[in-house]
């Protein structure tokens, strides 16, 4: 049982773990808006001199910047759609008794086995290449142009190439909260005359809900710092058309050395991060409960 | 109306046969109690009737119509189910409304109907809440609500008191009888409890190993106990066994004797032996009594008996309250076995 005592020495005994997760944290995030106060550029070392929100002025006027916001907004919500749309369809597939259920459950699982970086080099080499890729095989096949996938529709394209790779983590979340439903409960409504699609909009949807959330959830935080697949295959690019905040960072900071531009960037990520998690908890985190 | 006959109806899971051969006819307005230890295909075979599992062999009729390959929502059958199988996510209300509302009613027919059904089972003042925020007898109430909505030709019961406490498990019993006598439907109930079948049935169908071992009104099985099978399984407590040393003019193997039929005498009596337990209850008492042969029997005494622990008694039973069961366990007619005897 916990005593006054035995709890205080817990406490006495949990404090070095959290001041250093504390610094771990806090330490980073302070150096970061330190110098996003500052003219700090790689190409002028020695010259950091304070110039207060001129870091941030420039981040949030540039273009760049607006046309990333929404590139970013683009890629988590259609990234999430395809996710859950995909999730939800593949989940009840998996949960019918078929032969061999076991193995294919393992083999939708693999996907998510697949580093972000291989995976966007599979996807630009061998099957979105316009000369080389299996998709170019198959249009010239049945008598079409080739799509020039990061060139013609780059964000889609990384769209496509995430949602792969997110994909089977939404479907063994749904997997799992579909077999936790009470099978009674579809019998009952077998019994009272629900047919299959109506099984699934009030019954099976709704016993999800609470799943969904959390892919969601847990997704968008994710989504909202997606990287390497856009290093790997557009580069940001054409222009900025596949450039989400992330990216627009790193050019900021490591392409054009401008460490402080890049901070404030940074604290604008922190900032948007938050706001859309405030966002998404108000509008879904009510699921979450009870 | 909700007449329903089994004809040679069997299910077999792989090679197991868990439900053999059976023939029963329900008729329209019959309160039928299927009772059996677990695992004897009771809850199997009303779910067949549902429509929940597959038949294997043989027909279903419901109201003189073959409904053996009917999907369940075309039987016109409501079913109650062990875990009362409410949509959590939906308010009482919906949940009555759901299978009205998959017949395309109205949304004023549904209402009435609603209403109606809440006024029987007392549950107007939850329409609105969850079923989450019910407890057992509420939710139980519920799901026969949502059976009795839809006006079904029959209900099934699958063991709907399980889950409740003691108490509320015989007002809830009350509450379906009384549901049966005024709504005059069929109603198929499953149940691994005697006393719940002898007190709500019309009929009794006690089921052993995949087979139905008697039907019956509940003083006939009672009385009248086919086999030993039956003769153990129905009253509480159980009948008592002894085996009896087996003659050449005598068939008789086993003999059974209800613990209300065995009378305590201090001085001379059929069995000899040693009180052992007793548990009072108040309005009577049970003796466990060891007789010489080693063979314990219960004794069903009066409430203030003063007998006690290690006691030397003796135990009676007039002739005709015993029963004889032969090698098989069946049955032996009483006149025959007393002849012999």
């Amino acid at each position: 049982m916990a005593t006054t005592n035995s709890r205080s020495l817990a406490r006495l005994m949990l404090f070095p773990s959290v001041l250093l997760l504390l610094a771990w944290m806090i330490v980073p995030l302070c150096m970061t808006l330190y110098f996003s106060f500052l003219d700090y550029n790689l190409l002028t070392p020695g010259n950091d001199e304070f110039i207060g929100f001129v870091n941030y002025e420039f981040f949030l006027t540039d273009p760049a910047f607006i046309e990333s916001f929404f590139n970013t907004l683009l890629l988590v919500t259609g990234v999430l759609f395809i996710t859950l749309v995909g999730g939800i369809g593949l989940a009840v597939l998996l949960d019918q008794a078929i032969w061999g259920r076991n193995y294919v459950r393992i083999m939708v699982l693999a996907p998510f086995f697949v580093m972000p970086t291989v995976s966007a080099l599979v996807w630009k080499n061998m099957l979105m290449n316009p000369v080389n890729g299996l998709f170019a095989h198959f249009a010239t096949w049945i008598g079409v142009d080739p799509i020039d996938f990061f060139a013609q529709m780059p964000l889609f394209s990384i769209i496509i190439i995430v949602s792969w790779q997110w994909l089977p983590f939404a479907a063994l979340i749904l997997l799992t909260a579909i077999q936790s439903l009470d099978r009674e409960q579809l019998e009952a409504a077998d019994l009272d005359g629900a047919g299959p699609i109506s099984k699934f909009l009030y019954i099976v949807l709704p016993h999800l809900s609470r799943a969904i959330t959390a892919v969601i959830l847990i997704e968008t935080i994710f989504l909202l710092s997606i990287f390497a697949e856009i290093l790997v295959t557009t580069s940001g690019g054409p222009g900025y058309a596949s450039t989400n905040i992330t990216y627009l960072i790193y050019t900021q900071s490591l392409l054009q050395f401008d460490v402080g531009g890049g901070s404030a960037g940074g604290i604008v990520a922190v900032i948007l991060a938050n706001i859309v998690s405030i966002f998404l908890m108000r509008l879904i985190g009510k699921n979450l409960e009870g | 109306m909700g007449s329903i006959t089994l004809k040679q109806v069997t299910k077999s899971f792989g090679k197991v046969n868990v439900i053999k051969p059976i023939d029963l006819e329900i008729k329209d307005g019959e309160f039928i109690v299927f009772v059996g230890p677990s695992g004897c295909g009771k809850s199997t075979l009303l779910r067949m009737i549902a429509g929940l599992e597959d038949t294997t062999s043989g027909t279903i009729e419901i109201d003189g119509k073959d409904a053996t390959d009917t999907p369940p929502s075309k039987r016109g059958l409501a079913m109650v189910f062990q875990s009362y199988a409410l949509y959590p996510h939906m308010s009482v209300r919906n949940n009555i409304a759901f299978p009205l509302k998959q017949a395309k009613m109205s949304p004023e027919e549904i209402e009435t109907k609603i209403a109606n059904a809440a006024k029987i089972l007392n549950l107007d003042t939850y329409l609105d809440r969850k079923p989450g925020q019910l407890s057992g007898g509420q939710r139980q109430r519920v799901a026969i609500g949502r059976a009795i909505v839809r006006q079904p030709s029959a209900f099934l019961f699958d063991e709907p008191l399980s889950n409740l406490d003691a108490s509320l498990r015989v007002n809830m019993r009350l509450e379906i009888s009384e549901l049966h006598k005024s709504l005059a439907t069929t109603m198929v109930y499953v149940t691994h409890d005697q006393v719940e079948a002898m007190t709500m049935a019309d009929r009794i169908a006690v089921f052993n190993a995949g087979i139905i071992e008697q039907v019956g009104t509940p003083l006939e099985l009672y009385n009248k106990p086919v086999n030993q099978f039956v003769a153990g399984f129905i009253g509480s407590p159980k009948m008592n066994f002894m085996n009896v040393k087996s003659a050449d003019n005598n068939p008789t193997a086993t003999i059974g004797v209800r613990p209300e039929h065995l009378v305590i005498s201090k001085d001379s009596g059929m069995w000899h032996g040693t009180v052992g337990v007793i548990e009072h209850l108040g309005s009577e008492t049970f003796l466990h009594v060891h007789i010489e042969s080693g063979d314990t029997l219960t004794v069903r005494a009066d409430g203030n008996c003063d007998i006690q622990y290690g006691d030397k008694v003796y135990l009676n039973a007039s002739p005709d309250k015993v029963l004889h069961f032969d090698a098989n366990g069946l049955t032996l007619p009483l006149e025959a076995a007393l002849k012999t005897a």
